[in-house]
């Protein structure tokens, strides 16, 4: 782990060198494995930030209270110390640059780390695919990259606050809805391709709420988390 | 874990088994006969054992246990399986 940086309270992002590495797709995931001095191993998956070829990587970890393993990550682990990942991992949920239809993206949470490494990497390749991401956070404390997608170039970002939104904001905070969707519907022409990650519950509303607004179901890729 | 995960979290285990990753891997379900990726299908457990259902019908498509020395993965709901290029 070369480098650390705080994100939220709760969450950290982790730079970490591995050399052989050689890059990874936008959207995919590495598994961590910790092991304990008595020799008990905890292994669990964590989706990557970063999307490039070289070997460095990101991950954002959210710390969950009954975790075993992003405690760690989130509060323990130092610059120095090192831990065993195996991966690039999954080719299903992930965005190529050479994919030029429109992309909406949806994320719950930490949900938004996968999709925040296909904003970059859309970005980085001055992809001409029309992007959108729609982030659902508690509040505007809990988001993750809130500075870097301010300032991100060729994405549209629509922030759901779900229990405290800014003094100012025009919409009040509420659970993401239909409307917010058919809302994003309107602004654009083609049907998009759909990437959605969050929480298991957050995921299968939203993926719910798409067919039922009209999209196809085939065009929405899922990735759900849990206690980690 | 109380909740299920579903098929991207087996990309870990399953590759260390096939050499490919299985995410995008198309199977059907014996039961009801549904194709979908693997990364479609609803996982629960943890990660000492999984088992993953039908994302359409819920039957057990397949279950994943890891020994010490030794993954064991059984395709008894799985009718056919395939990788697509």
């Amino acid at each position: 782990m070369v480098e650390a940086t705080r994100l939220t309270a709760t969450g950290r992002s982790l730079m970490l060198d591995v050399p052989g590495w050689g890059g990874n797709l936008a959207g995919q995931h590495a598994d961590v494995r910790l092991t304990a001095p008595d020799g008990y191993q905890a292994v669990r998956s964590y989706s990557i930030a970063s999307a490039d070829d070289g070997d460095r990587l990101e991950i954002a970890v959210d710390r969950l209270p009954d975790g075993e393993v992003s405690p760690f990550l989130v509060d323990a682990i130092e610059v120095g110390d090192q831990v065993e990942i195996r991966g690039p991992l999954g080719g299903w949920f992930v965005w190529r640059p050479e994919e030029i239809e429109p992309v909406l993206l949806i994320g719950g949470g930490s949900g938004v780390v996968p999709l925040m490494a296909m904003v970059r990497a859309h970005e980085a390749a001055g992809s001409p695919a029309p992007f959108h991401l729609v982030y659902s956070v508690r509040s505007p404390d809990d988001a993750f990259f809130a500075e870097e997608l301010a300032g991100a170039t060729g994405v549209d970002v629509t922030w759901i606050y779900t229990r405290r939104a800014p003094s100012d904001w025009p919409r009040p905070a509420g659970r993401l809805a239909a409307t917010d969707l058919q809302a994003l519907e309107s602004s654009g022409g083609q049907t998009p391709s759909v990437f959605v990650c969050g929480p298991t519950g957050f995921v299968e509303a939203v993926a719910d709420t798409l067919v039922a607004i009209g999209h196809d179901p085939a065009r929405i890729k899922t990735e759900r988390f849990g206690g980690a | 874990m109380t909740s299920h995960l579903d098929g991207n979290v087996l990309a870990g285990a399953l590759s260390e088994l096939t050499g490919s990753d299985p995410t995008d891997t198309m199977s059907q379900c014996l039961g009801c006969h549904d194709v979908a990726p693997l990364a479609a299908e609803l996982v629960y457990g943890n990660p000492d054992a999984w088992v993953v259902r039908c994302r359409h019908c819920d039957d057990v498509l397949l279950v994943v246990v890891h020994h010490d020395t030794a993954t064991v993965v059984t395709l008894d709901g799985v009718r056919w399986w395939t990788e697509l290029d």
